[in-house]
């Protein structure tokens, strides 16, 4: 392996305690762990795109956080440029963390509503002391304003984000990401609040960043076909494990575990080609995440399953060059 | 005669600021067992059409002109009282945030129940049975109406509220996002379920969304809204194959494809205009790549470019013909 891997994920697991009644909780009865991340590896190279998919409550979110250290982990290792992360070491962290940047969600929620865009940008660099005169802060919040295509950038400076748009709201906070010249930036869903039409331009402006600064990327989305659009890779995540992870292109045109299968199959794409077709639901519900499962996941809901699913929990196996599947019939799918 | 005729609707707001027009001559018309995907990006109108439809607009809106001909009867012009015997009865509506819609400390099954009581004059044990059948109706157990709303998982919350709102056998269902808020898997079984229940119970039903990815599938009809007016309505097939609208035309490239080349798409430059100080002309005008000095001017008219095929611009030919 080169030396261009910006971050390697090592058997990443994060579990929550979860409350059940007073009397269990005196008595540590039956605790269940909520298993949000359970075993999950992975690493992303320089300038690469890795988008991990899933629904809600797979355990993307939280992957994300761990490696960011803003959740624990409960087990696993992070590494950060081959090293890794010391997160009892303040001085490590700090610069850690300026290197390794997350954009949120919900662009309504991610900036202080009572800062102007000038303080909303700066503000990682204030924290950090990393700028002496006024003039200097300007100056990179002028180039990182306009890097998040805001221009001309002077005139947003004195702006409240209820002055602007929802596309010009996350164009800040992306702004205040780049502004600490990152290597590695984590997306969680950074355009599913937004408008179709709006959304391309942010898409747009996070690869031209990518091209530019050869940045790292983890895409978190739950829509599979955005996934496709921008990324490199995809990890498709069910109940915290990753179930299959390979090319773009390999997992929505050859996909190999069931569930990939499943989700590529009822992708909804625009046109007339799926008209009046029945869409093949997956039986019953995901289980419930506090659910002690010994075998495969995806075990109650596979047409596949077998006994030994029931028991054995499967490994990522290489069925081609760089596309691994976590299903024991991998090469017969 | 046709299930629903809405024409020339215009819903404003009064608000401090002026008059919002939210929605603006809005016609379109619905048949029996007929589905429409009413899709535009947020703010364009299209659940104020919705609650005008239904009488449900908050009490700033109002119905300035135009008709809503359900089966004949304008929706407009009856009472408040009058309304309320319609809802429900006629046009029932299941909202975006519907799992948030039930009443927490209220059995699911009594929910409803209460709703059919409200209607009917029907003893609360036979609102209760039909609750249970309206339950097989959409694929749950009968047994669950004696759940609280906790116990049920999103998409099946949803499913509890399809259930409600076709309690009274509704001639109209209007879905506002319904699937919004779910995850694929649960947005295929529910986008299934509309589309057996509209099948099997010859509703009509209008589908409102701005994900234009899955009308093409559930829809037969697809009406583009765009500052408060429909800028292009026609069949399914017209609004992907034959489009006529410039602004249908750039909303259907932002949505990735995945059986055609991997290209972000140019999205729309610009923002929609402020609906508080429209612009004369077209109201797309300031982002369309087309735009001359007419349609700075002059309002479009919505012309017919196919059977059934209205596109509201004045160079819909040249958009049809691949431009």
């Amino acid at each position: 392996m080169g030396d261009d891997i910006i971050v390697e994920v090592k058997d990443l697991k994060v579990h929550f305690e979860t409350k059940k009644s007073l009397a269990t909780d005196l008595f540590h009865k039956d605790k269940k762990p909520l298993k949000a991340v359970d075993g999950v590896s992975f690493q992303i190279r320089k300038g690469e795109i890795l988008s991990l998919v899933g629904e809600s409550g797979s355990g993307k979110t939280t992957t994300g956080k761990a490696i960011l250290q803003l959740v624990k982990p409960t087990g696993g290792q992070v590494f950060f440029h081959g090293e890794e992360i010391k997160s009892r070491d303040k001085y490590y962290m700090k610069g850690f963390r300026q290197k390794a940047q997350m954009i949120f969600q919900d662009p309504y929620q991610s900036v202080n509503p009572r800062n102007v865009v000038l303080d909303i940008v700066a503000e990682p660099l204030d924290v950090n002391g990393l700028v002496k005169t006024e003039e200097e802060r300007n100056e990179r919040v002028k180039i990182a304003l306009e890097q998040a295509g805001m221009i001309p950038a002077e005139e947003f400076y004195y702006r409240y984000p209820y002055e602007l748009s929802g596309g010009q709201r996350q164009r800040v906070v992306i702004a205040s990401s780049m502004i600490m010249e990152p290597d590695f930036i984590i997306a969680d869903e950074p355009v599913s609040m937004l408008d179709a039409s709006i959304r391309t331009g942010i898409l747009r402006l996070m690869m031209d960043l990518r091209d530019r600064k050869q940045l790292a990327y983890l895409f978190i989305t739950h829509d599979l076909s955005l996934a496709w659009l921008i990324s490199d890779r995809i990890a498709i995540m069910y109940l915290g494990k990753i179930m299959e992870i390979g090319e773009a292109d390999e997992i929505i045109h050859r996909g190999v575990h069931p569930y990939t299968k499943a989700l590529t199959e009822i992708m909804p794409t625009p046109g007339v080609n799926n008209r009046g077709k029945k869409r093949n639901v997956l039986p019953g519900e995901t289980p419930n995440p506090t659910e002690r499962i010994n075998g495969c996941k995806f075990f109650s809901r596979c047409y596949r399953a077998q006994e030994i699913c029931k028991n054995e929990n499967p490994d990522l196996c290489e069925v081609s060059p760089n596309h691994f599947v976590a299903c024991h019939f991998a090469r017969e799918l | 005669m046709a299930l629903l005729e809405v024409k020339h609707l215009k819903t404003y707001f009064d608000t401090l600021k002026g008059q919002y027009k939210a929605v603006d001559d809005v016609n379109f018309d619905l048949e029996y067992g007929e589905a429409l995907g009413l899709v535009g990006e947020s703010g364009c109108g299209k659940t104020t059409c919705a609650l005008s439809i239904a009488r449900l607009l908050p009490k700033e809106g109002k119905i300035y002109g135009g008709k809503i001909l359900l089966e004949g009867t304008d929706m407009v012009q009856l009472s408040d009282d009058q309304i309320r015997e319609k809802r429900w009865k006629d046009v029932s509506i299941v909202f975006q945030g519907a799992m948030n819609a039930l009443n927490p400390v209220m059995k699911v099954g009594d929910q409803i129940a209460e709703a059919i009581m409200l209607h009917e004059k029907i003893k609360k044990e036979d609102a209760l049975r039909r609750t249970e059948r309206l339950f097989e109706l959409v694929e749950m157990p009968a047994d669950r109406i004696r759940n609280y709303p906790h116990e049920f998982s999103g998409g099946m919350k949803q499913r509890a509220m399809i259930a409600m709102a076709l309690a009274c056998n509704p001639k109209i269902i209007i879905g506002d996002e319904p699937t919004t808020a779910l995850d694929v898997m649960v947005q295929a079984q529910i986008l299934n379920l509309l589309e057996k229940l509209r099948r099997e119970l010859n509703m009509g039903l209008i589908l409102i969304t701005h994900d234009l990815s899955i009308l093409g599938e559930t829809c037969d009809k697809i009406a583009v809204m765009y500052a408060g007016k429909i800028v292009e309505i026609g069949m399914v097939e017209d609004i992907f194959e034959r489009t006529a609208h410039p602004y249908t035309k750039r909303l259907i490239s932002c949505f990735p494809n995945i059986s055609k080349d991997k290209v972000i798409p140019a999205g729309i430059e610009g923002i929609p205009q402020n609906m508080l100080e429209p612009q004369p002309g077209c109201s797309f005008y300031p982002r369309c790549h087309l735009a001359t000095d007419l349609c700075k001017t002059e309002v479009p008219t919505s012309i017919e470019v196919g059977k059934k095929h209205f596109s509201a611009c004045h160079r819909a030919s040249e958009v049809l013909n691949g431009r």
